[in-house]
């Protein structure tokens, strides 16, 4: 049955674009200071992928047309975001915000009648955190000041930012630490600093790729594969923190991406990200920091930083070589333990196993070292150690953590890696 | 800050079209049209669709006879045929909204947002204040608003839905739907047919496309009138040069006052320009510079302009203008009134409204 009601002609013209200035304001009430935008860096990722479309780029794209008013224009970006990216639930939103402004005013991102609310504020969440990355200018003269040494094997080193939902790729240019990407992550639900088993908390620490899942092996939540990290690691076994699974891992395949806090733990890229990560991940050596914020330091303050442990792990080394235990066993904290062993155990054993052998020889080799996030008194140290002697040699991987008391560099904690 | 409605007159159409369709049309064939529309308005399909379709055979062409069979089909529920007739209507008739607006209406109702909200967008090209075009328009954007929120929110049924109520229009020639600046009065129900008006139905006109309709020219004039039908096409094309010529000014006033330029402001100005409440022009210019100077930032577009030539020296351009500064957004429809000086067209007047 066809329906006829007579209509106010006069007012339709004045609402349309009083809908158009409502939603432009509330859109740019997300967007914020989008006006500085536009200088970020593209991601410099690999020949094949260059020609990718950008979703991230192109959704802030969609936003910077809301802001200044042209929601024509918008729609068209968005429409193009999901011809590409179908799943992409963030952009729908965005559109159904778009057609919906036609029709009524908005007054905020999201404004989908009778839709559940926490699924509102979740896409709300990651249209923030996509705007905020793409307007962080990454400073270029600046490193994260955890990379302290890479070695030669550690082509490339993941450090995760767990506040701005951000996973950065640096690659080993000859040591130096060079910028090479960044991604979009989700991060764990009750946010970071993980300390106990299903407290749905993303760890901060220093670890590093532990394995590789293949798609065939997880359920439809981890997506196209998982790459498992060494949570927890010797220092948060000693901190008394546990739990266990953090991986880094895709998303369902019926999504593109997932709300900024969204995992039990784990660090989550879309399936596209993963991919293209997952080519430069090494099982047992790439190191993966996670950070909540990452601190940015100019490479010659790193340097400092560097010069110094690598001369306590140097001093070390030669003092253990001279067989003069006193003073090798001053590079060690009072706090300091090994697989069960307190630093009293520790020093009966050395003395009793040197003073049986005429010569110690000791070789280091890969040394690199990490400043530990959050903590500018704690580094980690791994290395190749050759150790021969007199009366025993063996070769090790070995990691100290090394804390900084009373204006120098100690062990805290010594043992295979 | 005042909205005003963007509402024109598209004068002409529809006595264009009044003398098309009934130029040749023999007076006692309108009985079988005129019964028609009685039955269809009495619900008795059936015998309208045999009525009309006697019209159609001895007028085949004619506008409202397929109109009306296309009203008659979309109540018997033959979306399909209905849809081929309004198709026919817009492709021989592009310039009238109607056909546009019950096509999509149509679409919509099976689903196909997209080709319904196309239907739309052309009635409202065609008449850019069509109020239930744009009604209906914003129902189409609030279902497809829906369907992008399901998916964003992966909802399995969906709950978003706005209440869609897609108007289809049962009159052609509705002064009152495209838009004469005046509501229509209190909720009409079934009359709409009926009331067709006399004014679009007579005669071929002999007058001007701008004139208002002449209601007095009863006799139907010899069918040998193509002066009508020249008013509205060649007036288009023509004035298509000049037109953009003085959008160009017309943007490049924006862009100065944009561009906090209160030099190049003024220059698009014409020495006689009158000054909005008649103050002299050096207060004016002094008012203006501290406005244009002062904001940080000021952006001015021109959307939408329409075009009119008084004479080809002199032109009204009425545009919605929004102005954006560091601490202001207004939108607002404003007209210039540009005169031709030399080579140049500069503003004579200035005012807010159409």
């Amino acid at each position: 049955m066809i329906t006829m009601t007579a209509r106010h002609a006069g007012t339709i013209s004045p609402l349309m674009r009083l809908l158009r200035l409502a939603v432009a304001a509330a859109l740019a009430a997300v967007v914020g200071q989008a006006a500085a935008m536009g200088s970020r860096q593209a991601a410099q990722k690999a020949g094949d992928e260059a020609s990718q479309i950008e979703p991230e780029a192109m959704l802030v794209k969609t936003l910077i047309e809301v802001r200044n008013n042209h929601l024509e224009a918008a729609l068209a970006e968005v429409e193009k975001v999901i011809q590409s990216y179908p799943n992409f639930r963030l952009a729908h939103l965005i559109k159904g915000d778009l057609l919906l402004a036609r029709s009524r005013p908005l007054k905020e991102l999201g404004e989908a009648p009778n839709a559940p609310r926490d699924r509102i504020e979740d896409l709300r969440d990651e249209a923030r955190v996509r705007l905020a990355r793409y307007q962080f200018e990454r400073p270029a003269d600046r490193v994260p000041k955890y990379l302290l040494q890479l070695n030669a094997e550690q082509k490339h080193v993941l450090i995760v930012d767990t506040r701005h939902s951000t996973l950065y790729v640096f690659e080993n240019n000859n040591g130096v630490p060079r910028y090479l990407a960044d991604y979009y992550v989700s991060s764990g639900k009750n946010g970071s600093d993980k300390t106990k088993q299903g407290d749905k908390k993303t760890p901060l620490g220093v670890y590093h790729v532990t394995d590789n899942l293949p798609r065939a092996r997880l359920g439809a939540l981890y997506g196209i594969g998982a790459f498992p990290i060494s949570y927890p690691n010797e220092i948060d076994r000693r901190e008394g923190r546990n739990g266990n699974g953090i991986w880094l891992h895709g998303v369902p395949l019926d999504t593109y991406s997932r709300p900024p806090r969204a995992s039990d733990g784990c660090v989550v890229l879309t399936n596209q990200d993963l991919e293209t990560l997952g080519k430069d991940l090494r099982i047992g050596v790439t190191p993966v920091i996670i950070a909540d914020g990452i601190d940015w330091i100019k490479p010659e303050k790193l340097e400092e930083v560097r010069k110094d442990l690598v001369a306590s792990v140097e001093s070390w080394r030669r003092d253990w070589e001279s067989l003069d235990t006193d003073t090798y066993l001053k590079h060690y904290a009072p706090g300091f333990s090994s697989g069960g062993q307190d630093l009293a155990a520790w020093s009966q054993q050395k003395r009793q196993v040197n003073a049986a052998k005429t010569y110690i020889k000791v070789k280091l080799d890969r040394i690199s070292a990490f400043l530990y996030p959050g903590r500018d008194d704690l580094a980690v140290v791994s290395f190749d150690q050759d150790y021969s002697s007199s009366n025993l040699s063996n070769e090790m991987k070995k990691r100290q953590y090394w804390v900084y008391e009373k204006g120098r560099w100690r062990i805290l904690y010594e043992g295979g890696a | 800050m005042t909205f005003m409605p963007a509402l024109r007159r598209i004068p002409g159409i529809a006595l264009l079209l009044g003398s098309l369709a009934f130029a040749a049309v023999a007076i006692a064939q309108n009985d079988d049209f005129a019964e028609a529309g009685k039955l269809f308005r009495s619900g008795q399909q059936a015998q309208a669709l045999e009525r009309v379709d006697n019209f159609l055979k001895a007028n085949p062409k004619d506008a409202r006879g397929r109109f009306l069979k296309g009203l008659i089909l979309t109540e018997q529920g033959k979306q399909a045929d209905a849809i081929k007739i309004f198709t026919g209507l817009t492709e021989d008739y592009p310039e009238l909204p109607e056909p546009y607006n019950n096509l999509a209406v149509l679409y919509a109702s099976q689903g196909q947002y997209d080709k319904a909200r196309a239907a739309l967008e052309m009635s409202i090209r065609t008449h850019p204040s069509y109020a239930t075009a744009h009604e209906n328009l914003g129902d189409i954007y609030a279902k497809m608003a829906s369907q992008a929120y399901d998916k964003a929110l992966q909802l399995d049924k969906s709950n978003t839905a706005a209440q869609t109520k897609l108007e289809m229009i049962k009159e052609l020639f509705s002064s009152g739907a495209r838009g004469t600046g005046k509501p229509a009065a209190g909720k009409s129900t079934s009359t709409i047919v009926a009331a067709a008006k006399p004014a679009p139905l007579a005669p071929p006109p002999a007058a001007a496309p701008a004139s208002p309709p002449p209601v007095a020219t009863a006799t139907p004039a010899a069918p040998a009138t193509p002066p009508a039908v020249k008013p509205v096409e060649p007036a288009k094309s023509a004035a298509a040069p000049a037109d953009s010529d003085v959008l160009k000014v017309v943007n490049h006033w924006a862009k100065v006052w944009s561009d906090n330029d209160v030099a190049g402001y003024l220059a698009c100005y014409a020495p006689d320009f009158q000054t909005p409440g008649g103050e002299p022009r050096a207060d004016w210019e002094a008012a203006r510079k501290a406005r244009i100077a002062k904001p940080k930032k000021i952006d001015v577009r021109v959307e939408s302009p329409k075009v009119k030539f008084t004479d080809s020296n002199r032109v009204a351009v009425t545009f919605r203008q929004s102005y954006r500064s560091s601490n202001l957004k207004v939108a607002s429809t404003k007209t210039l009134i540009l005169v031709k000086a030399g080579d140049r067209w500069l503003i004579q007047q200035e005012r807010v409204g159409s």
